[in-house]
């Protein structure tokens, strides 16, 4: 691991202002994913700015009826809130449904929807990457892709968004709060945070340099049966080849958002209104632009047969 | 002030790290007298390593540290304070061996700035029983032969501890049914809340076993 320098911002103002005036400076907050890639110098920061103390850690009511997630709540304390638990189930499920008791303990809700792709090729330092290092090419287009995106990826890269938190935060159209460096705020729909990677899949957000988030919003609870439904190569601590996301009403009417399939989780609104029809309806809708490589392909009818089972249960 | 403080050498007379460079030295044939190789900090493009000042109770026992801003929980566990109960397996927050409890909720003490931790309340293997007075849940890992070759136990433990709080407390996991009732110490319950703990030797069911019986005392 490279040296850093190391702060402990007072306001998320401070701390927005400190990481956009400071060379190569950078946000920590649960470390979990961050560290991790310190340690093989896929991120060398010169300087941490810490996140930890700034009160940042309350779950509370909105005048609405929905609720205001600090982005310092734990994924633990996120996922056992009553409210959550009660009113927002796809999300204790999908949080549940993700890493390990240890991980989600220090992991924050901020920073797990800025996770970074778990692609072998970003992690290994002897390939080309152009994310890792932009302009050095693609080693997973033509390589070992099974577990990479089948939809909106580019011929720069073929990465996943790798969490699961943030499909359910997809499906429950969550806003993110950010304060910027200015300590101006915006909110970002959960929709628009992620973005394609295009020419340029080494930036990953729409978030600015310096931008900070602070809460993440949910709008008032929607009703019906909350599913989080994910398939991986052991039944538990590993992440996706594909998960599904899914509000569903009595009338069969709802929302679903996939995982593990593309650099965002996948929502299409088109193919949510086709959800009365069934699970290849929607599939075929969702995935219709479609780019997979042979080695993974069978995401995309995974995708249909676990949301055919999603589909079963809701009706159950 | 603090209980304890130890130099950067302090604890055992001679590293192994400092054996290594001491022979890196003599086989590079510098002039160098080996003892400065040890005392002094690896250079880096930045100059001298970044350094901070933190406070951590371990056990019950105050300790202040200088450390380079670099020094994980658990480095600073094994290589600072000489608590080499809790092991480095992958360092990289996939296996578990290193699991401690801070502020009583578990975590990768590798995956973890110790200078992030100021004021915060660690407990180790070392702090949960001792060979003459074993916690419960280490009786019950020797009753139930929850372990092997025992490198991956001391995270297990502190693991099985903490899993049963968050059960009592009501955190739900992967596989409970019904998020609004009350959480039960399954065994797949415990199955699943450990995965995050890796036993090469296989020792899974034994744990379960372990963790099961403690739960019900």
């Amino acid at each position: 691991m490279r040296s850093f320098t190391y702060e402990r911002a007072a306001t998320p103002a401070d701390a927005a202002k400190a990481v956009a005036e400071t060379k190569n400076a950078k946000f920590i907050a649960g470390g979990t994913n961050l560290l991790d890639l310190m340690k093989l110098e896929i991120e060398a920061p010169t300087h941490l700015v810490d996140v930890t103390r700034l009160g940042l850690d309350a779950v509370e009511d909105t005048e609405d009826g929905g609720l205001r997630i600090g982005a310092l709540v734990s994924n633990t304390a996120l996922s056992a809130h009553p409210r959550v638990r009660t009113d927002y189930a796809v999300l204790t499920r999908a949080i549940q449904a993700g890493a390990s008791g240890q991980l989600r303990n220090k992991a924050t809700t901020g920073g797990n929807m800025l996770q970074r792709t778990r692609c072998p090729y970003f992690y290994d330092t002897n390939m080309p990457c152009n994310k890792r290092a932009p302009g050095s090419g693609c080693a997973a287009i033509g390589g070992f892709s099974r577990s990479l995106g089948v939809i909106g990826t580019s011929d720069a890269c073929i990465a996943t968004y790798p969490g699961d938190m943030a499909v359910a935060m997809r499906v429950l159209d969550a806003v993110v709060e950010t304060v910027k460096p200015d300590g101006t705020t915006r909110a970002i729909p959960a929709a628009d945070l992620h973005r394609l990677w295009g020419d340029t899949p080494h930036i990953e957000t729409a978030l600015e340099p310096g931008e900070l988030i602070t809460h993440v919003t949910l709008p008032k609870p929607l009703g019906g049966k909350h599913f989080y439904a994910k398939v991986r190569d052991r039944r538990s601590y590993a992440f996706a080849l594909v998960s599904v996301a899914a509000v569903i009403q009595p009338d069969g009417t709802g929302r679903v958002a996939f995982g593990g399939v593309a650099p965002r989780p996948w929502r299409v609104a088109e193919a949510d209104a086709l959800l009365p029809q069934g699970a290849k309806a929607v599939v075929d809708r969702a995935f219709a632009d479609a780019r997979p490589t042979s080695d993974n392909s069978f995401k995309i009818p995974l995708a249909q047969r676990t949301l055919a089972g999603v589909l079963a249960d809701a009706k159950a | 002030m603090a209980d304890t403080s130890q130099p950067e050498t302090g604890g055992f007379p001679m590293s192994r790290r400092g054996v290594l460079l001491t022979g890196t030295a003599a086989t590079a044939g510098t002039a160098l007298a080996p003892t400065s190789l040890i005392a002094r900090p690896a250079p880096s493009s930045q100059g001298a390593p970044a350094m901070e000042t933190v406070t951590l109770t371990v056990n019950g026992k105050r300790h202040e540290l200088a450390l380079d801003t670099r020094t994980t929980l658990l480095d600073t566990l094994r290589e600072h304070l000489k608590l080499t109960g809790t092991k480095k397996g992958c360092d990289h927050g996939q296996c578990g061996a290193c699991t401690i409890m801070v502020n009583g909720e578990r975590i990768n003490s590798c995956l973890s700035l110790a200078v992030m931790h100021d004021g915060d309340e660690l407990t180790t293997i070392e702090g949960l029983g001792t060979p003459d007075d074993l916690h419960p849940m280490q009786e019950a890992f020797v009753k139930h032969d929850g372990y092997q070759c025992g490198y991956c136990t001391p995270g297990q433990i502190c693991s099985a501890v903490a899993v049963l709080n968050e059960i009592e407390k009501g955190v739900p996991s992967h596989v409970t049914a019904d998020l609004t009732g009350t959480m039960r110490p399954t065994n797949m319950e415990m199955r699943e809340r450990m995965s995050g703990n890796i036993c090469r030797c296989g020792a899974y069911s034994n744990i379960a076993e372990a963790m099961s019986e403690v739960a019900e005392a």
